[in-house]
């Protein structure tokens, strides 16, 4: 199980007060389809995915990336329960959507991407650490209810 | 086979001529110092390692990392033999240092990170998806003589 400190969990709600949930999830989805197309195969009903500018402006990928950085949002509320907080979820990727769970964890990457090029020098090696703990807590709690 | 079609080429390249190799190799480093702490084990005659800003601060910790920067930016001019160009480093990290390889993916994710932290929008989905393939590859060949 992952274990927050106060500090991480101090530092990780800090930055997540000043993320545009829109935005950043729907670049860290875009950038995730763009960097490792095969992904792109979960989302065949999209519409153009046919290059980097069509994936990073198609509007389907925008809404989901929200829909996605939202329900992480809820999950920063949560930091010790992260496994309850996406058992419906892990259950829905495996049963129904079938994504390996090692894609979970190349999406928390692009996450600390996109982070760290919104915020540049403050995102230290501190910050990146807690985010780093935090997606990969999420990545973890997501594959959790595979079988 | 091309390890990068042209245009990644020029992505790359594009890039590549604005990096400080010695600040962004040591911050690089630095961080992964402090987001992965199991890695300090390799660097135990480095001095104080014992919070983020001793890492970040360290000297040995810029000058080793400037020193691996710049064998990766050797490596970038041999994009088309990256097993050939990282045989005698591979060698090394099995046979005399002992670095499980998994360590050089997280690496390459660390650097992908500085690079997005430093260059911002510069650092877009293209350009991030070239470097992505280059640390891919650089990884794979400093494992292949494993043995």
């Amino acid at each position: 199980m992952v274990h927050f400190t106060v500090e991480e969990k101090a530092v990780i709600t800090s930055l997540w007060g000043k993320v545009n949930v829109e935005e950043a999830g729907g670049e860290a989805l875009g950038r995730l389809l763009v960097v490792y197309p095969w992904t792109q195969r979960f989302f065949d009903n999209f519409g153009n995915l046919s290059s980097a500018s069509a994936i990073m402006g198609n509007p389907k990928v925008k809404a989901h990336g929200k829909k996605v950085l939202t329900s992480l949002g809820e999950a920063i509320k949560n930091m010790d329960d992260l496994k309850g907080t996406f058992a419906h979820l892990s259950e829905l990727h495996c049963d129904r959507l079938h994504v390996d769970p090692e894609n979970f964890k190349l999406l928390g990457n692009e996450l600390v991407i996109v982070l760290a090029k919104y915020f540049g020098k403050d995102f230290t090696p501190q910050v990146q650490a807690a985010w780093q703990k935090m997606v990969a807590g999420v990545a973890i709690a997501l594959a959790h209810k595979y079988h | 086979m091309t390890f990068l079609t042209p245009e990644e080429n020029g992505h790359v390249t594009s890039l590549w001529g604005k990096v400080d190799v010695e600040k962004v190799g040591g911050e690089a480093l630095g961080r992964l110092l402090v987001v992965y702490p199991w890695t300090q084990r390799f660097f135990e005659s480095f001095g104080d390692l014992s919070s983020p800003s001793a890492i970040m601060g360290n000297p040995k910790v810029k000058a080793h990392g400037k020193k691996v920067l710049s064998a990766f930016s050797e490596g970038l001019h041999h994009l088309d033999n990256l097993k050939g160009t990282f045989a005698q480093l591979s060698e090394l990290h099995c046979d005399k240092l002992h670095v499980d390889p998994q360590n050089f993916t997280l690496l390459g994710n660390v650097l992908v990170i500085v690079l997005a932290e430093h260059f911002g929008n510069a650092f877009s989905p293209p350009v991030q998806a070239a470097f992505q393939k280059v640390v891919t590859g650089v990884a794979n060949a400093l494992a292949h003589k494993y043995h």
